[in-house]
Formats: structure tokens, C-alpha cells, sequence
């Protein structure tokens, strides 16, 4: 048993859930108590679908557990069939219904139904909902894709996208201009939007584009093997992994590359005057394997920050990560633990998170801007406008989605000169937050009183001095300075800091 | 009392329509959510799989960022293997919790799907645990599993979880029985007090110390329709009953503090200076909040229990006809006073089929379909006005003070219907 209160996944089943939902003409059995359906509202309330999922749940209760629940599923099942007429169903069990002895794969096969039945193993107690989407992707495919003769022209498939995908829809729609571009052709887009025949005809691509390895790799990997499709490794994120990817989908159908670059701003927006202090920015980046591998990069090379730490909940990417954090030379960090995430920003003190849903909420309590790349995330990060975050219309939303929290440079430039203006007092805050509205300032008493910070043992006192000149500080380094301050006056054996302690503390860690 | 005619008796006989499959419902462990924010110093501790996790996180939103007292116990594969090893690690997580949470209590290990069908004994482990922890913390549990519960009956679960262990006593008091925002609870209480009634007790009290007895001169009433379990615990404690409509709206609420005030003797003039003042704010709350309401129809998705009580306020206050009331369960014993009062006509539902209960409401098209959020948003796309029916447990709508409110959450989807031009 472990204790949790926030979880980055859910369960497997929804996982397939997101196979399902993407999907058009599947349905989805599921044996599940009554209760489960809450997973529903994540499709209707997060991304605002205006239909309810593709699922039938059993609804079994205390008083049907014994003989009737296999009767339940096997109704559930026919009535499901006969409602909505899919083109294939797929069946499987929830975390409860897997504890029970009914067989929904077994149960549904002697139905006799006119179209493929396709059960899924989705082990509940050690899994989770990104491989329940993986392995039911995986599992569709197997079933329905057929050998077929390739496309005349050259065409791909675009693998991965799923409902409840962070920015699936639109990734999906500049990844397939930028093919079109190439002169490359669509065959199947799938889970998201495929029915199941245009499964079946996924054969005929000449390679797929695996744009999101987490729901897409094992399909990826069957085609690979079964139809000798070749898929692509690198994922378009960034102005450097989209010009990768061009040049990898070139050299795979042996076309020249050939793409308009007109539309891309991000590398004069980054060289511009205004983005030179975001040079070093010390940024910490935490999600799923794949975002958290493409945002390191963007941050690194495009915009020039610095990346002080990088990690995943997903293990599945462990590998990956770590491979990761060695080349960037920090330490990596595996868990799906939130308050692990929490401790590990709380040591590093970024300037920046790039994160998910939790790590924004992780920054407004430690006053660290944060912008989010990766699933999970809430409804505000399912918006009407376009914003994908792929291609080069999403490194141009990558800048201006990482820069808003930041103060930037005109604006610190002002938070220096006008230090005590009421307007840009340093403890204004960053404008994302709810503390925004300027606060009067506390001005500490006159005289040489001897501060009152002194926090644990083995500190050192901040005298009064001292202290004032620590909130001269602009309040998004403040953090750090007071911690490197206090490290080097315990290092140097001293029991006050004074304002020369403070200078000298900082020529000591001067960059 | 000149009038002659029979009495009506409303929809108290009518048939009630009982189908069963697919439920769209949440399940019992949705009501620890707000639980958790009226009980200060209680933990709940949910031991359950992954997924109880989930619907706890999606179901508390941005609370869940707010350092909340619950959290789940996430059964592992290890854990399936075998049942001492489970009971060994489920008390290896409490000690770790409670050392971390001294201001702890109250702690309710909460029964889900996963630990009930592999029959992990919660019971006996409370009682263990309650011996451990004694006098600091008491440990009680509950079920607030899907296969046992619906969403609001988790609050039933725990509230009858908790009245077996509460003292014995012989003084007559007033026990008021359901969660409320504190801020109604007051209104309430206050209410009473200055009608002489008392001394008042609540359950849930806001904290473990805050504890009193039961016994057989105890009268309790009920804020809340769903309550069942707890008014039968409650019975067998020797504790009387008193029926009443719920105090949902002006009439709603008159009713039921005339109930009470028929119990303990006060007599009219004082029932009538009390209730005077506030009674007429709230006719004039409502008449301004639902003048979209008049002659509109209502169709009600099983949900909470709320259904029956809100369709009686809707019907008598609002001018509202109602098509279907959908309920998970139907108490007869308990909202048989609000039944009576709505006229005869509406299909009463228990239970749910979810698919043919859906082809009976776009047959309806009421103007207003109550339902859960997972319904929501695909009726409105197909043209339906919908109100979303969590809402209306999560925000206070008893009492004279909310009435308005109350109209409120109700005439706003079709006023916005109304103002949109798209």
C-alpha cells in the first residue's frame, strides 16, 4: 500500500478509455462497479467533448457479486451492440471487476457478435492509464490492421494522439501541414479521429510518425515489424527536433526537405535584446518522458536557460531521463510522488518550472513562475485557440507560453530602478499569480535592531543591515541569495550576517 | 382548516418507475470531499486502488492542492497476495500518517470496491487501531464503495458509522443530522435558539471533542434527504424522529421548523416573530430570481437524493412542472412528506438505466435537465438546457437566506440560454 493523494495517472482503463474516446466507431465494454463512470466527465468537463465517451460500464453491485455479474456483463455487452452498432468493440475489466472471476475477453467471444471483439489485459494493480492507452492502441491495431498494398503516392501515419492528450489536436494539425508541405500525405491519423476500418488500412502508409511514444510506441513497433514500417523517433518539439524530424522523415522517403521557415519566429524573438535575461535562467522541468525531453532541449539551446534538474513520472521513460540528466550533467528525478517533486524544487530553487498541472500549483506556493508542457493538466490547457505546442507554429507557442511568467527584461529593468515605486515595489509579484496587486511596503523599524530571522539552528543571524539590503534583492533571485548568504557565512564559521557577508557571499558564487 | 375537498396526497402513491443497468453516478467516496472540510480534526483514510484515487482527485479539483485530510491507501499488486501482509501495511501507512498529523482525531478507514470484494476486514482493523491509539484518536469505518453506495449516501455511511459509539445519555435535546456549510448550520441553530428551542446538537460536529449523547429523549431532525442508514442507527439508539419536508426554500424551510416547534411546544406567536422577517425576505429572494422558472418544465437525472426535496421547492415556490424525478433511492419514510406536496403527474424513477432514461429525457425536452457533469455537456450539445446537479451539494442552498440562491442556480442556465446569440 501506498498513500497518495495526487496521482499524475490515472488507472489503465483510462487509458483505454482515451483509445476509446479518440476513436470513432469503437465501443468500449468495461466491467466496472457502479461509480467508475466518474471518468466520463474527464472527456466532457476537461476537454469539453460534446458527446459522452464510447463506453458501457456493467455497474455491478454488492448484490450481483456471485454468479451474476458474468450474466451483467454479457447484457451490458449485447445492449451495447445493438445501441450503437460499432464498427468493433473492445472489452476488458476495471481495477474491482479484475479482482472477480468473470472473463469479459471469454465472456464476449462466445456472444457470437458480427463484429471483432478485442479484449484487453490491463493489469491495474501495477500499471497505468498511460500504458492502458498504449497497450489498447496496441492491441486495435494488431487486431484490425491488414497487410495492404502501399499508397501511389508517399503517405505516413500519425500515431499517438488520443483524447485527453495535452495539445493533441492541434500537434496533429501542424504536424500534418508540415508533411503536406513535404509532399507527404496523411493516410491514417490514429487513435484520435480513426474508426476501425481506417485502421485496417494502415498498412498502406509507407512509415508512421510517432508523435507520442507514451500511447503510440508498441503500435509503432508492431507495424515495424508486420508491415515494415519504419516510424520516426524524433519528436517535433523545438525549432532544432522539428528541423530533426524533417530531415529524418526526408532521409526515410529519400525526398529533399523542403519547408518554409517563414512563419517560425522563435529564433529572432530569442536572439532579440529584450530575451538576453533569460540567459541563464535556472529553470527545473518535470512531465511526461517525452515533453520533458523535448522542453530540455528547447530550454537549453533556444532559449538559453539553464536546466538545474529534469525528471518524469512516467518509468516507462526512466531510461530515457536519466540518459538525459547525464548529458545536461544534473540528477534525475523518477517519481510519481508530488511532494518528492516538491522537496526537489524547494532544494534547487529555480527560477522557472516547466511542469505539469501539480508543478504550477508547486510554484504558486513557493512564488516560482511556472508554465505547463505536459500532461496532466486542467481545462484552461484545453483551449478554443489554436496552440499546438509541435512544428513551427508550436516553438512559436513554446516562447510565448514560457515567457509570460517571467518578469522580462524592460520590465526587471524597471523593478531596478523604480525598487520603491508603488507600482514596482519588488514584492508585487509575478503578474500570473493572485498576489499581483501591489502591497504597501513594510518598511523595518529605524535603528540598528538586530534582525529576528533565524531559522533552526547553526544559522546564522541576519543583522538588521543586512537584512534590508536582502530585500533590495529582486524577489525572484531573493530566495537564492539568502540561502547561498547563509551557506557561505555557516561554511565561514560566522554567527552574523552583515551587508558585507551578503556581497561577499555573492562575489564568492558569482557566475 | 375550512376546506373539505380530500386531501391530496400528491405523488406519495404513485407508482415509482425501478429500472436497473448502467448508472451514471458517482459513488459513495465522493462525499468525503466536503465531509473532510466539516469534521476539522478527522482523516479519511480510503483503502482502494488506483482509480478511488483518481475519482477523489477529479472529484476534489483544486482542492486537492490545499494539503486535504483524506488521501488514499493504494492497493498494490503485493497487497492482492495475501490478507495478514495487507492488514501489516495498512498499519504500517496509519502509524506513518498519524505521526505526521498530530492534530488528527477522528480517523475513518473507508471501504472501497477493491478492499470489499477482497474482503479486507476495515471493521476490525478500526477496532484494533482504536485500541492502539486510545484516548488520542479514534478510528471508525465506513463504506463508501460504488457496489454499496451513491454518491451522497457516503455521507450516510459515516455519519450511521459513527452513532453506535457516541455516549449515552437521557437529556432531551435536539440533534440536527447532515453536513451543512457552517454558515447555514448557523442560520439554523440560531433560528431555533430564539424560538427557545434547545439545547441544539449537531451531527457531524465540527470536531471530535465537541462530543454529546443519545438516547431516548433525544428528537432529531433531518437536513438531509439522504440519510437513512444514520436514521435507523439513530432509532436503534432509542432516538425519535421528526417528519418534516426539508428546508429547502421559504415553505421547505417554514415547514420544517414548524415540525420542530410543534415537538417542543413553542407556541405560534413566537414561531411567527421568529420566522416573520426572514420568511418574507425569502418569498422576496425567489420571486426575484425565478421569474425564468414559471411554467418551465424540469427533468430530474438521478444524483444525490436532493431530487424529490428540490422538485417539491421547484414545483410549490417556483411554478415549475416537473416530467420525471430521477433519484438513486427513494426513502418513502423520508421524503414522503415532500412527495405529498407535489401534484400528481411526474414519472418517479428510482434506480437508472442509463441509456433508455436518456432516450426518455430527449423525448421529454424539458426546458431544464438536471444531471451529472458527465451528461452535461453532451445534452446541452443536443440542444438541451441542463443544470449540473453536483452543485447543488456543494453550495449552500438551505434555509430562508439561500432560498434565493437556491432559485438561482436554476434560472441561470436558462437565462443564458436566453442572452447568448450564437
Amino acid at each position: 500500500m501506498k498513500l497518495t493523494v495526487w496521482t499524475y495517472e490515472g488507472p489503465t482503463h483510462v487509458g483505454a478509455m482515451r483509445v476509446a474516446t479518440a476513436m470513432k466507431g469503437l465501443h468500449y465494454v468495461l466491467h466496472a462497479p457502479q461509480g467508475d463512470t466518474y471518468a466520463d466527465l474527464l472527456f466532457t468537463m476537461i476537454e469539453r467533448r460534446n458527446h459522452r465517451p464510447p463506453v458501457t460500464y456493467t455497474t455491478f453491485q454488492a448484490r450481483d457479486l456471485g454468479s451474476d455479474t458474468a450474466h451483467l456483463f454479457k447484457d451490458a455487452c449485447q445492449d451495447a451492440y445493438d445501441r450503437f452498432q460499432p464498427e468493433a468493440i473492445i472489452v476488458g475489466a476495471s481495477c474491482t471487476a479484475e479482482l472477480i472471476q468473470d472473463d469479459p475477453a471469454g465472456l464476449a467471444e462466445t456472444m457470437g457478435l458480427n463484429v471483432p471483439v478485442i479484449p484487453l489485459e490491463l493489469p491495474s494493480y501495477s500499471r497505468k492509464e498511460n500504458f492502458g492507452a498504449d497497450e489498447t492502441f496496441y492491441q486495435i491495431v494488431k487486431a484490425l490492421a491488414k497487410p495492404c498494398e502501399r499508397t501511389s503516392r508517399i503517405s505516413c501515419n500519425i500515431l499517438g494522439g488520443t483524447a485527453l492528450g495535452f495539445r493533441h489536436r492541434d500537434d496533429i494539425q501542424e504536424i500534418t501541414a508540415l508533411l503536406y508541405e513535404l509532399g507527404i500525405d496523411v493516410n491514417v491519423c490514429a487513435p484520435l479521429d480513426a474508426t476501425p476500418s481506417d485502421i485496417a488500412r494502415m498498412g498502406a502508409a509507407h512509415f508512421n510518425v510517432l508523435l507520442y511514444p507514451e500511447t503510440g510506441e508498441a503500435a509503432a513497433r508492431w507495424c515495424e515489424r508486420s508491415f515494415e514500417q519504419p516510424y520516426t523517433k524524433t519528436v517535433p518539439m523545438g525549432v532544432g527536433a522539428t528541423r530533426d524530424f524533417i530531415a529524418e522523415v526526408c532521409q526515410i522517403c529519400g525526398i529533399e526537405p523542403n519547408v518554409d521557415e517563414s512563419r517560425l519566429r522563435l529564433p529572432w524573438w530569442s536572439k532579440s535584446v529584450d530575451s538576453t535575461y533569460l540567459t541563464g535562467k535556472r529553470v527545473f522541468i518535470f512531465g511526461d518522458g517525452t515533453h520533458v525531453k523535448a522542453a530540455a532541449r528547447v530550454a537549453k539551446d533556444e532559449m538559453g536557460f539553464e536546466v538545474v534538474g529534469v525528471g518524469c513520472y512516467n518509468r516507462e521513460f526512466a531510461r530515457d531521463i536519466r540518459a538525459l540528466a547525464k548529458d545536461i550533467g544534473v540528477e534525475a528525478l523518477i517519481s510519481d510522488d508530488y511532494l518528492e517533486v516538491e522537496q526537489t524544487i524547494e532544494a534547487l530553487q529555480p527560477e522557472m518550472i516547466l511542469g505539469t498541472q501539480m508543478e504550477r500549483h508547486i510554484g504558486k506556493r513557493l512564488g516560482i513562475p511556472c508554465a505547463v508542457i505536459s500532461a496532466p493538466v486542467h481545462v484552461q490547457d484545453f483551449p478554443a485557440r489554436y496552440s499546438p505546442v509541435m512544428g513551427f507554429e508550436g516553438a512559436n507557442v513554446l516562447f510565448d507560453t514560457w515567457i509570460h511568467p517571467l518578469v522580462m527584461g524592460l520590465e526587471e529593468h524597471l523593478l531596478h530602478m523604480f525598487r520603491d515605486d508603488f507600482e514596482f515595489h519588488d514584492e508585487a509579484g509575478p503578474s500570473h499569480h493572485d498576489g499581483h496587486a501591489p502591497k504597501p511596503i513594510d518598511r523595518p523599524a529605524e535603528g540598528p535592531v538586530a534582525a529576528a530571522v533565524q531559522e533552526g539552528t547553526g544559522v546564522a543571524v541576519w543583522l538588521a543591515d543586512a537584512e534590508r539590503e536582502l530585500k533590495k534583492i529582486p524577489f525572484f533571485v531573493r530566495g537564492k541569495s539568502k540561502r547561498n548568504t547563509e551557506k557561505y557565512a555557516l561554511d565561514q564559521g560566522m554567527t552574523e550576517i552583515s551587508v558585507d557577508t551578503l556581497y561577499e557571499a555573492k562575489a564568492h558564487y558569482a557566475r | 382548516m375550512n376546506d373539505h375537498s380530500p386531501i391530496s396526497t400528491g405523488c406519495a402513491n404513485s407508482p415509482v418507475l425501478k429500472q436497473r443497468g448502467q448508472r451514471e453516478v458517482f459513488c459513495g467516496l465522493t462525499g468525503i470531499i466536503w465531509l473532510h472540510r466539516k469534521m476539522q480534526d478527522a482523516f479519511f483514510l480510503v483503502v482502494g486502488s488506483r482509480t478511488c484515487a483518481h475519482l477523489l482527485q477529479s472529484a476534489a479539483g483544486v482542492m486537492i492542492f490545499a494539503e486535504p485530510r483524506f488521501g488514499t491507501a493504494i492497493l498494490e499488486e503485493k497487497d492482492l497476495a495475501g490478507l495478514a501482509d495487507a492488514h501489516t501495511e495498512l498499519d504500517r501507512e496509519v502509524a506513518r500518517l498519524l505521526s505526521r498529523r498530530p492534530d488528527i482525531k477522528q480517523l475513518f478507514l473507508v471501504g472501497s470496491c477493491p478492499s470489499e470484494v477482497i474482503k479486507l476486514d476495515l471493521a476490525r482493523a478500526a477496532e484494533r487501531m482504536t485500541q492502539e491509539y486510545a484516548p488520542n484518536v479514534r478510528v471508525l469505518n465506513f463504506s463508501g464503495s460504488g457496489i454499496e453506495t451513491t454518491f451522497t449516501q457516503g455521507e450516510d455511511a459515516c455519519l450511521a458509522s459513527m452513532v453506535p459509539v457516541l455516549p449515552k445519555t437521557d437529556e432531551r435535546e435536539l440533534l440536527l443530522v447532515g453536513a451543512l456549510p457552517d454558515v447555514v448550520e448557523d442560520q439554523a441553530v440560531s433560528l431555533l435558539t430564539e424560538m427557545g428551542v434547545g439545547p441544539i446538537r449537531t451531527l457531524p460536529a465540527s470536531r471530535a471533542a465537541d462530543q454529546y449523547g443519545i438516547g431516548e429523549n433525544t428528537v432529531f431532525a433531518l437536513l438531509q434527504p439522504f440519510l437513512g442508514d444514520t436514521h435507523a442507527e439513530l432509532e436503534r439508539r432509542g432516538a425519535r424522529h421528526i417528519p418534516a419536508p426539508f428546508p429547502f426554500g421559504e415553505q421547505g424551510t417554514t415547514a420544517w421548523l414548524r415540525a420542530i416547534a410543534l415537538e417542543f411546544g413553542v407556541d405560534e406567536e413566537t414561531f411567527e416573530r421568529v420566522t416573520a422577517a426572514p420568511r418574507a425576505r425569502a418569498r422576496k429572494a425567489i420571486d426575484a430570481q425565478a421569474k425564468e422558472l414559471r411554467g418551465k418544465s424540469i427533468f430530474f437525472f438521478p444524483d444525490s437524493q436532493l431530487e424529490v426535496p428540490l422538485a417539491r421547492f421547484l414545483t410549490t415556490e417556483c411554478g415549475m412542472t416537473p416530467l420525471e424525478i430521477g433519484t438513486p433511492y427513494l426513502h418513502a419514510g423520508l421524503v414522503g412528506p415532500d412527495l405529498a406536496l407535489i401534484p400528481e403527474g411526474p414519472t418517479i424513477s428510482e434506480g437508472q438505466d442509463v441509456d433508455l432514461q436518456l432516450d426518455r429525457a430527449r423525448e421529454a425536452r424539458a426546458d431544464i435537465t438536471v444531471c451529472g457533469l458527465g451528461l452535461a455537456n453532451p445534452l446541452e450539445a443536443e440542444g438541451l438546457t441542463t443544470k449540473w446537479a453536483i452543485e447543488l451539494v456543494f453550495t449552500p442552498v438551505h434555509f430562508y437566506e439561500q432560498a434565493g440562491d437556491l432559485a438561482g442556480l436554476f434560472s441561470r442556465p436558462i437565462r443564458r440560454r436566453e442572452v447568448l446569440d450564437l
